[in-house]
C-alpha cells in the first residue's frame, strides 16, 4: 500500500491551491478564454461528426424514411421497434454480441496484458517481437479476413496444421459454415488482430510505472508474482479501466469481419447488431430501420458502459 | 526534449505540403453533380473497375463518340463492382448522380420508382433488342443493354460418358429425375468429393440471379407477379419448400459443397467438380482449356421448364441530367450493332440484336456460343420488375444460405415472405 | 550499489529474481517465439504467396510449401496489379490522406487534453465524460446520415484571389479527413498521459511567465512523446485501412485510397496470387511506418525521462 500511495498525486494538487488561490478574477477569465480556445476545435469537430450525425440518425429512426425513395418521410412512432423486437434475427445478434464480448474482453485483454510483460524488458532483441506482435494491427481488418477465411477452408491452413500435428486423427471442421464453430473462429481471428493494439496501450501503462518501485521490491527480494501483484496490476488501473472500455466497445461493435467472412451466416451464427444494422441501411435501403437498430444498439452499449464504470469505481 | 517538438513540427510541415499538393491534383474533378452535363461534360458511371476488357470496350465506346462531335464529352468513372450500388446509392442521397449510370436490370424499376432515372427516348430501335435487355417499369423504358448473360452448365464430354448419363440438349434438357440420377452416377465415380459446384459461395446477387430460376423451375417464385404486392404462396408455397428441400438435399447426398471455392469455374477446369453452374462469360477459357471435351448444357427442367435469370447491366439517364439529349444520343450510338458487338466481344456476352450478332463469328447462326443466345431467348425470365426488388433480393439471398446450411426450409421461406410482405407495406406497395 | 554487490546474498537474491521475471528466463523466449510465429505467419503466407502464380499458392496450401518462397517465384503478380488498379495514385492518396489526418489529429486533440488537464474551464469533468461518450457510436451506423451532412456542409474555395462559397463536401479529400481529425480516444490517451507528468513542472514556468500555450507547447507537448507516438500510431491506422466511408462519398478514381484498390480484385476472375500482391503493396508501408515511428516511441520514453 505504501508503493501505491507513492502514485497518488494529491500533494501536487495541494501544491498548486494557494497559488491559484491568489490569482485575480481577469487572470481566472482569460484561463478560461483560452481554455475554450484549445478546446473548441476537437469539440467543434465531435459535434459536427458525431453529435449532429447520431442525432440525425435517433430522429430518422421514428420516420419511415427511405434511402431512395419518391415520397417524403412521415412519422410513424414506434413502428420500427415494434418490428425489430419480433424479429428472431436481433435476438440472435443480441446473444451473438453478448457471447462474443464475454469471451473477447477478457482473452483479449489478458493476451495483451500478456504480451506487454513479455516485452517490458530491456533485453536486446525485444523490439523485434513487438514489432511481430504489432503486425496484424497494423494490417487492414478487410485483409485479414481475406487471409483468414483461406485459412479456415475445410481444406485449409488451419485444418492440415490440426491434422499434422494429431497425426491425422482430427480432422477439423469447416469453420466458418458450422454453426457451432463459425463464432469462435471469428474470436480467434478477432483476438488475434487486435492484440497487438492492446498490447502497446498496456505497454504505455507499465512504462509510466516508476523503475524505483521495482528496484526497491527487487532489493527487498520481492518476487515475481508478488511483484506483480502489488506493484504492477495497482498501478495499471487507469489503463486497465481504459482497455476494458475499448475492448468493450470494440466488441459489441463487430462488424468487419462478419461482412468479410460470413454475412452473418451460417443461420444467424455470426450475425451482429452493427452487421445488421449495415445491411438494412445499405443493402436494403431501409435507412429508418436501420437507424432503429442503431438506436437500439446506442442504448445497449451506454447501458453496458455505465455497468462496467460502476463496477470499476473508485472503492475508496 | 527540443528535437521530439522539431519533428512534430517537420512532420505537420511536411504534411501540409502534401495535403497541398493533393488538392492541387484533385481540384477540377468535382464534377458529376445533380448538375452532370451543364458544362458539356457528361459523367458515366460504370460498375467494371479492375475488369480491364470491358472497361476499355467501354472507354473505346466513349472515345469514339467524343470524337464523332464536338459539342459534347463523355468522361468515364469506373467503381468496383461489389461496392457499385452503395456507391450509387450514396450519391443519389446526395444529388450527386452523374448523367449516364450503368445499372443492373432488375434495380431498374426501384430506381425508375425513386426518380432516379428518366424514361428513355432513343432514336434507336429497340424493337430489334432481346428483350432482357431492355429494362422496364410501368410501361415505359428506362435501361438499354448492349448485352446479356445466359446461365448453363459446363461439363466434360468424357466424365458424362464415363458415369453413363445422357447428354442433354436445348431440345431435351434433363429432367429433375434425370438430373439427380445422373449426380448419382457421377458420384459414384468417385473422382469428385462433390461433383456438382453451383457456385454456393457467392453473394450479392448471385444467390437471386442464380438460384431463383430453379425455384421457378420449381413452379415458385419470389413474389407474386400480378399485383407485386404479396409474396405470399409464391415464395412459400408447396412448390418453393419442394424446392428448398431439394436444394439442401444437394447438399446432405453430398452432391455439392455447402460453400464452394472462392472461384467454380477455375475449380471445373482444375478437375475439382464433374458439372459447374456458370455463365457465356467463361465459355471462351473452358473452351481453350478443354478443346472438344467440353460439353454446354442446358439448366434442367425441374418441372415448370428450364429456367435462368434475364437482365444484366444496362445503362440509363438520370433525371437531374442537364443534357438529356446529350445522354440518349451517346445511349444511341452505343446501340450501333458494330458498337454492341464490340462491348459483346470485350465480356464474352451474348449481343443484344442479331445484327451484331451476325458480326461476331461465334454468335453468328450456329457459332460455337450461339447456344447460349439460344437459351437467352427460350429460358430466361426476368426478375420481378417491381421496385421492391432489391430487398426481395436481399431476404432471398439470406434465406438461400440458411436453406443451405440446413435451416428449417419452410420457416426459413415463411420469415422471408414476412419480411418482404412488411417492407411493401411500409412503403405503401410501392405504387408509383 | 558497491555495498549490494558486496554482499554475496544480495546477488544471489537479484539473479533469484530476475529468472522470475517474465521474459528472462527460457520460458519467456519461448512463449515469444511462439507468439511470434503466431503473429506473422498469416503476413509471411500473404506475403510468400503474391510471388507465386495462383495454381502454386493453391498447391502449396497443404504443406509448409506454403509459407516459403519455393517454387517457381517471379513479380509477375506486382506487375499485374499495377496494370489493374491505379496503385499508384491510391497509395498516393492514402500517404496524404492519413498523414494530414494524423498530424491535425495530433495538434488538436492534444491541445483539447490539456486544456481538459491543466487549465480551469467550467464544467471540464462533464465535458470530459461527453467527449469520451462519443466513443460508444460506431461510425458504421452514423455513415449514411453523415454522407447527407456533409453534403449540406459549406466550405471555402480560395483560387487565385477569389474567395467563394461553396456547398457540399462530396468527392473531395477533405472529406476523407475532417470527419476523423477529432477523436475521443486521442484525447483520453492524451488526458491520461497529461495527467502523468507532474504538475509543478508547468507551476514553475508558470512562475516564470510563461504563458499557457507556451506551457503547452514547451513543456507539456515535449515530454509526451510516448502519447505523441500512441495517438498518431492510432490515428494513422484507421485513415490507411477506412474502407467503407470512401465508398460511399469519393467518387472520382482519382481521390481513392489504397483499400477501394482490393474490390478491383474480385471482378470476375479472382487471381489470388494479384489479390496477394496488392495486398502486400498496401501492408508494407504501413509497416515499415511503425517500424520507423516505434524506433521514435522507443527514444521518446528514453529521453524525455518519464518515469511518472
Amino acid at each position: 500500500m505504501a508503493l501505491h500511495q507513492s502514485l497518488d498525486r494529491a500533494p501536487v494538487r495541494q501544491v498548486r491551491k494557494p497559488s491559484s488561490a491568489r490569482r485575480s478574477g481577469a487572470v481566472r477569465r482569460r484561463e478560461q478564454a483560452l481554455g475554450w480556445a484549445m478546446l473548441g476545435p476537437a469539440v467543434l469537430l465531435l459535434i459536427l461528426f458525431v453529435v449532429v450525425p447520431a442525432l440525425l440518425a435517433f430522429g430518422l429512426a421514428f420516420t419511415n424514411a427511405r434511402l431512395l425513395a419518391p415520397y417524403a418521410p412521415s412519422f410513424v412512432g414506434l413502428d420500427n421497434f415494434v418490428r425489430l423486437f419480433q424479429d428472431e434475427t436481433f435476438w440472435h445478434s443480441l446473444l451473438n454480441v453478448a457471447y462474443f464480448a464475454v469471451v473477447v474482453v477478457p482473452l483479449q485483454s489478458g493476451v495483451a496484458l500478456g504480451m506487454a510483460l513479455l516485452i517490458n524488458v530491456k533485453v536486446r532483441g525485444v523490439n523485434f517481437f513487438r514489432t511481430l506482435y504489432f503486425l496484424p494491427v497494423v494490417t487492414s481488418m478487410v485483409v485479414v479476413s481475406l487471409l483468414w477465411l483461406f485459412m479456415y477452408r475445410q481444406e485449409g491452413l488451419l485444418n492440415e496444421i490440426i491434422a499434422r500435428v494429431t497425426f491425422g486423427l482430427v480432422h477439423g471442421p469447416d469453420w466458418l459454415n458450422n454453426t457451432s464453430t463459425a463464432m469462435p473462429a471469428i474470436i480467434l481471428m478477432s483476438v488475434w488482430q487486435a492484440a497487438g493494439f492492446h498490447m502497446i496501450i498496456w505497454l504505455s501503462g507499465l512504462q509510466t510505472i516508476p523503475a524505483d518501485l521495482y528496484e526497491a521490491a527487487a532489493i527487498d527480494g520481492v518476487g515475481g508474482w508478488q511483484r506483480f501483484r502489488f506493484i504492477t496490476w495497482p498501478s495499471l488501473r487507469p489503463t486497465r479501466n481504459l482497455i476494458l472500455v475499448t475492448i468493450t466497445i470494440q466488441a459489441l461493435s463487430l462488424f468487419t469481419q462478419i461482412n468479410v467472412m460470413t454475412q452473418g451466416g451460417p443461420l444467424d451464427s455470426t450475425s451482429t447488431i452493427v452487421f445488421q444494422a449495415v445491411r438494412a441501411g445499405f443493402q436494403q435501403q431501409e435507412t429508418s430501420y436501420a437507424s432503429a437498430i442503431s438506436l437500439v444498439f446506442f442504448v445497449l452499449v451506454l447501458i453496458v458502459s455505465g455497468v462496467q464504470r460502476y463496477l470499476t469505481r473508485e472503492k475508496s | 526534449m527540443k528535437t521530439a517538438l522539431k519533428r512534430v513540427l517537420a512532420a505537420s510541415v511536411a504534411a501540409v505540403a502534401i495535403g497541398g499538393s493533393l488538392a492541387a491534383c484533385g481540384s477540377g474533378s468535382g464534377s458529376g453533380g445533380s448538375g452532370d452535363g451543364a458544362n458539356g461534360t457528361l459523367t458515366l458511371w460504370t460498375h467494371n473497375a479492375g475488369n480491364a476488357a470491358e472497361l476499355a470496350a467501354d472507354q473505346s465506346l466513349v472515345d469514339a463518340f467524343n470524337a464523332s462531335q464536338s459539342k459534347v464529352k463523355i468522361k468515364v468513372q469506373a467503381f468496383p463492382q461489389d461496392s457499385y450500388n452503395n456507391s450509387v446509392v450514396s450519391a443519389a442521397a446526395a444529388h450527386k448522380l452523374p448523367c449516364l449510370v450503368d445499372i443492373d436490370e432488375p434495380n431498374v424499376p426501384n430506381w425508375a420508382w425513386s426518380k432516379y432515372l428518366q424514361p428513355l427516348n432513343l432514336s434507336a430501335d429497340l424493337s430489334q433488342n432481346l428483350p432482357s435487355t431492355v429494362g422496364k417499369w410501368n410501361g415505359q423504358t428506362y435501361s438499354v443493354g448492349l448485352y446479356d448473360v445466359a446461365l448453363a452448365m459446363f461439363a466434360r464430354k468424357s466424365d458424362l460418358q464415363a458415369a453413363g448419363v445422357r447428354v442433354p440438349t436445348a431440345e431435351k434438357p434433363w429432367t429433375k429425375d434425370e438430373f439427380n440420377s445422373a449426380l448419382a452416377s457421377l458420384k459414384k465415380l468417385g473422382k469428385w468429393d462433390y461433383p456438382l459446384d453451383l457456385g454456393t459461395a457467392g453473394t450479392g446477387e448471385w444467390l437471386p440471379y442464380a438460384y431463383s430460376p430453379l425455384l421457378q423451375s420449381f413452379g415458385g417464385d419470389l413474389i407474386n407477379r400480378t399485383d407485386y404486392q404479396t409474396a405470399d404462396g409464391a415464395l412459400n408455397g408447396d412448390k418453393a419448400v419442394a424446392w428448398a428441400q431439394w436444394f439442401r438435399g444437394l447438399v446432405t447426398q453430398g452432391y455439392m459443397a455447402q460453400k464452394s471455392g472462392q472461384d467454380s469455374t477455375k475449380d471445373f477446369l482444375n478437375g475439382k467438380s464433374a458439372i459447374v453452374y456458370t455463365g457465356s462469360w467463361a465459355a471462351d477459357q473452358a473452351r481453350k482449356a478443354l478443346g472438344d471435351d467440353l460439353v454446354v448444357l442446358p439448366v434442367p427442367n425441374l418441372g415448370a421448364g428450364p429456367k435462368i435469370g434475364g437482365g444484366s447491366w444496362q445503362w440509363g439517364v438520370t433525371t437531374g441530367c442537364q443534357n438529356s439529349q446529350a445522354a440518349m444520343d451517346f445511349l444511341s450510338f452505343m446501340l450501333k450493332p458494330e458498337n454492341v458487338a464490340k462491348v459483346a466481344s470485350a465480356t464474352g456476352t451474348i449481343p443484344a440484336t442479331q445484327a451484331a450478332a451476325a458480326l461476331m463469328p461465334d454468335y453468328a447462326a450456329n457459332g460455337a456460343d450461339s447456344v447460349f443466345r439460344e437459351f437467352s431467348k427460350s429460358y430466361a425470365v426476368m426478375r420481378p420488375e417491381t421496385p421492391a426488388y432489391p430487398f426481395i433480393a436481399t431476404e432471398f439471398g439470406k434465406t438461400v444460405q440458411d436453406i443451405l446450411s440446413g435451416g428449417d426450409a419452410k420457416s426459413a421461406l415463411d420469415k422471408a415472405v414476412k419480411n418482404i410482405n412488411d417492407n411493401i407495406k411500409s412503403n405503401n406497395g410501392y405504387k408509383s | 550499489m558497491a555495498t549490494v554487490q558486496l554482499d554475496p546474498t544480495a546477488v544471489a537474491r537479484k539473479s533469484a529474481t530476475r529468472g522470475l521475471r517474465p521474459g528472462t528466463g527460457i520460458g519467456g523466449w519461448v512463449l515469444r517465439i511462439a507468439l511470434a510465429i503466431v503473429f506473422s505467419f498469416p503476413l509471411l503466407f500473404m506475403f510468400v504467396s503474391s510471388l507465386k502464380p495462383d495454381q502454386q499458392i493453391f498447391g502449396d496450401l497443404s504443406s509448409i510449401a506454403a509459407f516459403l518462397p519455393v517454387g517457381h517465384l517471379s513479380l509477375d503478380n506486382y506487375g499485374a496489379v499495377f496494370d489493374r488498379v491505379p496503385a499508384a495514385r491510391f497509395l498516393v492518396n492514402s500517404v496524404g490522406v492519413s498523414v494530414v489526418t494524423v498530424v491535425l489529429g495530433v495538434i488538436i486533440n492534444s491541445m483539447a487534453a490539456f486544456a481538459l488537464s491543466r487549465m480551469r474551464v467550467r464544467g471540464k469533468a462533464v465535458i470530459l465524460t461527453l467527449i469520451i461518450a462519443t466513443l460508444i457510436v460506431p461510425f458504421e451506423t452514423l455513415a449514411l446520415p453523415l454522407v447527407w451532412w456533409v453534403n449540406q456542409l459549406p466550405w471555402l474555395q480560395f483560387d487565385g484571389f477569389n474567395l467563394t462559397l461553396t456547398q457540399g463536401w462530396l468527392d473531395t479529400y477533405r472529406v476523407q479527413i475532417v470527419p476523423f481529425i477529432a477523436n475521443a480516444f486521442s484525447v483520453y490517451l492524451f488526458h491520461q498521459y497529461f495527467e502523468s507528468i507532474p504538475k509543478e513542472l508547468d507551476e514553475a514556468a508558470r512562475v516564470d511567465g510563461a504563458s499557457w500555450f507556451t506551457i503547452y507547447r514547451k513543456v507539456v507537448m515535449p515530454l509526451s512523446g510516448p502519447a505523441v507516438a500512441t495517438v498518431a500510431i492510432l490515428t494513422f491506422l484507421p485513415a490507411w485501412n477506412s474502407y467503407l466511408w470512401p465508398l460511399m462519398v469519393v467518387q472520382s478514381e482519382e481521390l481513392r485510397p489504397v483499400m477501394i484498390g482490393v474490390q478491383y480484385f474480385f471482378q470476375l476472375n479472382v487471381s489470388w496470387g494479384q489479390v496477394m500482391a496488392y495486398t502486400s503493396i498496401i501492408t508494407l508501408p504501413v509497416v515499415a511506418l511503425f517500424i520507423a515511428f516505434q524506433r521514435a516511441f522507443v527514444n521518446s520514453i528514453a529521453s524525455s525521462g518519464v518515469k511518472g
